[in-house]
């Protein structure tokens, strides 16, 4: 327990030597707090329909209402409210899909670069299949056979981004299975499940845990633009915002303007902690 | 010589699995006919469709005459076009095509330079300024910053047109939207590269035998950092494709996306899988050609 605390105080103490590293943590951990209490923070019912405050620009201008910070939409309801809403479905996806790509990529990236051959040749086309398909296109075409719910849709866009963790773990086994432990590992007849396992899962841990943070970055983007396409879950996310700001663009600006801040900005803290967590991590990996 | 026909070899597999996954949802995941007829077809229609699939036969067979078809070019009727998929998706590429050209050129012209000034003035104001400008531009989504583009300068400096395809100020916002996050890549990946390359002995020896800085930097210095942006720009094409689709939309730009994306909606699921396949052998095409210019262009490079 005492050990525990003392990396944790270490950890923060490296965490707080990085300008930049602990600016993306302070975002991050803003959005999760917005999200974790959003009906706490949100003044406003997000479905409140008031059209007598319909289009009203935000409060600091001319026509403002101090009660709705952000301005309303068409219909009256609060825009702030909203994009605070919104950042739940974001993180959701994110931070789901990203597990799910993980539990599928890892497995595969570790046993193609162990055992090589045929089985590496198999996955590794399946990987170039993946990637010659942009993922927006293979959700589009699998949310647009299924009735998208929010389930479905994180496992898809999970399934879709796999082969990130695949060719990142894969490239980092071909070089361990060269290093004297792992031969020694084999030689004295250490079974592979075992070899894989305890030897080369714990090895590739911290290149996955920084493949893992800036994919949510990815994956919010995708979870975004496939809102903002219509194909997104049926909920209030910050693409479904900005889809339909899109329509009021040249009458009211700020429906379009504030929920790509909110992505812009959430996207943005996870790239800097990701970006740290490489340079901390992994101090030989470049770009 | 050999790695070429390597290369191709691995193609071929690669086409097949696109085709399998394609089969497999289009006919295990419910009715195909129900999915690709529009939700008023007649009993008529739908019988023809089925025929027409060959629907009646096993799976295996199924699978074969699919896969003929796509090598044909067959994808079948578009419903809501009243003709075949394929021409209707291969008259829509070449705006595609436009467009992702316009913006890999913007995102060369926006990276070079500022990713090489970041690299030299190393740690200074300029640099944090490059940097966290770059680090911005991967972190905003490409269709709001279409849109803010389109806002800024469509709706109130009314200097740039607002949407769809015509003359080259009708290119400018939507290459600007699908080039900046790939800009802001290449600009992060340059200065880091430029940075190995300037304590290179042959720098050295450039600088002492008295060229220009600027000689020494652009022509001795970024030649042998544009190596990694070709394999940069060509591992990114998928993702910047699928860039091209969004913005597509956002501007009403008429290529591959915004059909594409009609076709989901509307369920017009010949369109849908033809439109997978042109984009698939266009992504394979690109990255078989990056391959093949990265070897002629660093003949240093040897291939097992």
């Amino acid at each position: 327990m005492k050990t525990n605390q003392l990396t944790f105080l270490k950890w923060l103490k490296m965490l707080g030597s990085s300008k930049t590293g602990s600016l993306g943590a302070i975002i991050i951990l803003t959005v999760t707090f917005t999200a974790s209490f959003a009906s706490f923070i949100a003044p406003h019912d997000v479905y409140e329909v008031n059209l007598n405050a319909a289009s009203l620009p935000p409060s600091w201008m001319d026509g403002g209402e101090s009660q709705y910070v952000l301005g309303t939409d068409r219909l009256g309801r609060d825009l702030f409210s909203r994009v605070i809403y919104g950042s739940q479905i974001s993180l959701l996806v994110g931070i789901s899909a990203v597990i799910v790509a993980g539990v599928i990529g890892v497995p595969i990236g570790l046993i193609s670069g162990y055992y090589g051959g045929f089985i590496d040749s198999f996955f590794m086309r399946i990987v170039d299949a993946n990637i010659a398909i942009p993922v927006i296109l293979i959700a589009l075409f699998v949310l647009g056979f299924l009735n998208p719910n929010l389930i479905m849709f994180i496992l898809v866009v999970g399934v879709a981004t796999w082969y990130t963790y695949a060719r990142v773990v894969r490239s980092e086994v071909l070089s361990l299975k060269e290093r004297e432990f792992i031969k020694a590992a084999r030689v004295t007849g250490v079974r592979n499940s075992v070899i894989l396992i305890r030897h080369l899962l714990p090895n590739v841990t911290s290149s996955v845990i920084v493949v893992s943070t800036l994919s949510v970055a990815t994956t919010i983007i995708i979870e975004s633009s496939l809102s903002f396409l219509g194909l997104g879950p049926k909920a209030i996310t910050w693409g479904a915002l900005l889809s339909d700001g899109r329509d009021y663009l040249a009458t009211s600006w700020w429906i379009a303007t504030f929920p790509g801040i909110a992505i812009t900005i959430t996207v943005l803290g996870i790239i800097l902690l990701g970006d740290w967590l490489r340079d901390v991590l992994d101090p030989h990996s470049h770009v | 010589m050999t790695y070429i026909i390597k290369k191709l070899f691995q193609i071929i597999p690669v086409l097949f699995i696109i085709s399998f996954v394609v089969f497999i949802f289009v006919n295990v995941s419910g009715d195909p006919v129900v999915l690709m007829l529009p939700e008023d077809a007649s009993n008529e229609e739908i019988k023809a469709m089925q025929e027409s699939l060959g629907l009646d036969k096993p799976v295996i067979v199924q699978y074969g005459l699919f896969l003929s078809n796509v090598m044909k070019g067959q994808f079948g009727q578009s419903f809501v076009y009243k003709q075949e998929a394929l021409p209707i998706v291969l008259e829509r590429l070449p705006a595609t095509f436009e467009l992702m050209i316009a913006a890999i050129i913007i995102s060369i012209l926006i990276s070079i330079p500022l990713g090489v000034l970041s690299a030299i003035k190393r740690n200074t104001f300029i640099d944090l300024f490059i940097s966290g400008t770059s680090v911005l531009g991967k972190a905003m989504p490409n269709f709001w910053l279409g849109l803010m583009l389109m806002l800024v300068f469509s709706v109130y400096l009314q200097i740039l047109p607002v949407s769809s395809r015509g003359s080259l100020l009708h290119l400018v916002l939507p290459a600007i939207t699908t080039g900046t996050a790939m800009a802001a890549e290449l600009t992060r990946m340059l200065r880091s590269q430029m940075l190995d390359v300037l304590h290179q002995d042959y720098m050295r020896t450039a600088r002492s035998k008295g060229l220009s800085h600027f000689s020494v930097v652009y022509k001795h210095g970024l030649r042998n950092s544009l190596l990694p942006v070709i394999t940069l720009i060509a591992l990114n094409i998928s993702t910047l494709v699928g860039g091209a689709l969004v913005t597509e939309v956002v501007f009403a730009w008429p290529g591959i996306g915004q059909l594409v994306i009609s076709a989901v909606h509307a369920r017009d699921m010949a369109v849908v899988q033809a439109c997978i396949f042109v984009i698939a052998i266009f992504v394979i095409g690109a990255n078989f050609l990056a391959d093949i210019l990265y070897r002629v262009v660093d003949p240093r490079i040897k291939y097992r």
